[in-house]
């Protein structure tokens, strides 16, 4: 075991953990953040999308202690970003969500799209949300909200 | 032995054979060669190209070439298969937003997670590309080609092949490319990493010749 100091959603944590547990397993067993979601393990669907440093990171696959003094944002802080905030609006305001589980997955990714392509194209939208899955095929109104938040954005 | 495998090794013995048997080999077009076929580095040709033959089987071998692809995407595993979860290359081959090659490879391999990870996880540019469109390897002499084309490699010159070879922190996760999901260890090139670099070094010091071909 050893003892991290992570900054998570702006504030500073401090959590005891083997080094080698997915920064995943951290947020939702030690730290109660349940919001990020365990799919597949292997970084194969995109459930547990979260950002260090603004990158859009697959949470069950990184090492808690590669994680660093990175900045964690995960889904429970997302929407005091304002690219966050609008792509939050938009999932509502379309009805994107079905069953939910991969939802909080494909926020994270939107937002990190929508903050590297301000007005991505649909090519641009299948490339960067492709790797997050949902069994309940709600791609179409993904895409829509994604457009729908980029136009508020832009 | 799956077919994979066998075309490139048949390749490489052919290479291998015309290398003994053919008099008709050339050096790349910046090359010094003097009339007794010793470069300024003072290795002669033949050697060099011997040479050149080492670092090739290292150059083609699943843990270099998976990056090196033709494609729009990376490989992975010794059979150099497609990288799994719909991961491209994107414009600067480090993938696209939200599903970049950083959002799983990290600086350091993560053997917990079965994850590979070095510094700057990227593919190599399309031009430094050492298959075709099939997933073979290119020859030895297309390779050679373009490893040693400056206008492809980033400006290197034979001291600064060296130099990568030895040093780029990709290179040398080659060597130690971490353990897989199941906890078993990735496959390394075929000779160590010094057998490399020491193959590289007489290669540049015969003036980085080319084998003759396509």
């Amino acid at each position: 075991m050893a003892t991290y100091q992570l900054n998570v959603n702006g504030q500073r944590k401090q959590v005891k953990a083997d080094p080698s547990t997915p920064l995943l397993w951290v947020l939702r067993e030690e730290l109660k953040m349940t919001g990020t979601k365990y799919g597949c393990g292997i970084s194969a669907c995109g459930a547990c999308t979260v950002h260090l440093d603004g990158v859009a990171t697959r949470s069950c696959v990184v090492p808690v202690s590669l994680v660093g003094d990175r900045k964690i944002v995960t889904i429970e802080g997302i929407g005091t970003d304002p690219v966050g905030r609008a792509v939050q609006d938009a999932w509502i305001d379309k009805d994107v969500v079905q069953c939910g589980y991969c939802q909080s997955g494909q926020i994270m990714s939107a937002v990190a799209l929508l903050k590297a392509t301000p007005k991505p194209s649909d090519t641009n939208i299948e490339e960067s949300m492709g790797g997050n899955l949902c069994r309940c095929a709600t791609y179409v109104r993904i895409r829509e909200a994604i457009k729908s938040a980029s136009q508020q954005l832009t | 032995m799956p077919a994979i495998y066998r075309l490139p090794t048949q390749a490489l013995l052919i290479a291998v054979v015309c290398f003994v048997t053919c008099p008709g080999w050339s050096t790349s077009a910046p090359v010094a060669v003097s009339e007794d076929r010793t470069s300024e580095g003072g290795v002669n040709i033949e050697d060099g190209l011997a040479a050149w033959q080492k670092v090739y089987s290292v150059l083609v071998s699943p843990r270099c070439i998976n990056c090196h692809t033709a494609t729009s995407y990376p490989q992975q595993g010794d059979d150099r298969h497609r990288h799994f979860a719909n991961v491209i290359r994107g414009p600067e081959g480090k993938g696209v937003p939200a599903l970049n090659c950083a959002s799983c490879h990290q600086e350091t391999n993560a053997d917990s997670t079965g994850v590979p990870g070095g510094h700057n996880w990227h593919l190599a540019p399309l031009a430094m590309r050492w298959q075709d469109l099939n997933d073979q390897p290119l020859s030895s002499a297309a390779v050679c080609r373009a490893v040693t084309d400056r206008s492809k490699n980033h400006g290197l010159d034979g001291p600064g092949l060296l130099k990568h070879h030895e040093e780029e922190p990709l290179v040398l996760w080659a060597w130690n490319p971490g353990l897989r999901p199941d906890r078993t260890t990735r496959s390394v090139p075929p000779m160590s990493h010094g057998e490399f670099v020491a193959a590289t070094r007489t290669w540049v010091a015969a003036g980085t010749p080319c084998p003759r071909g396509r």
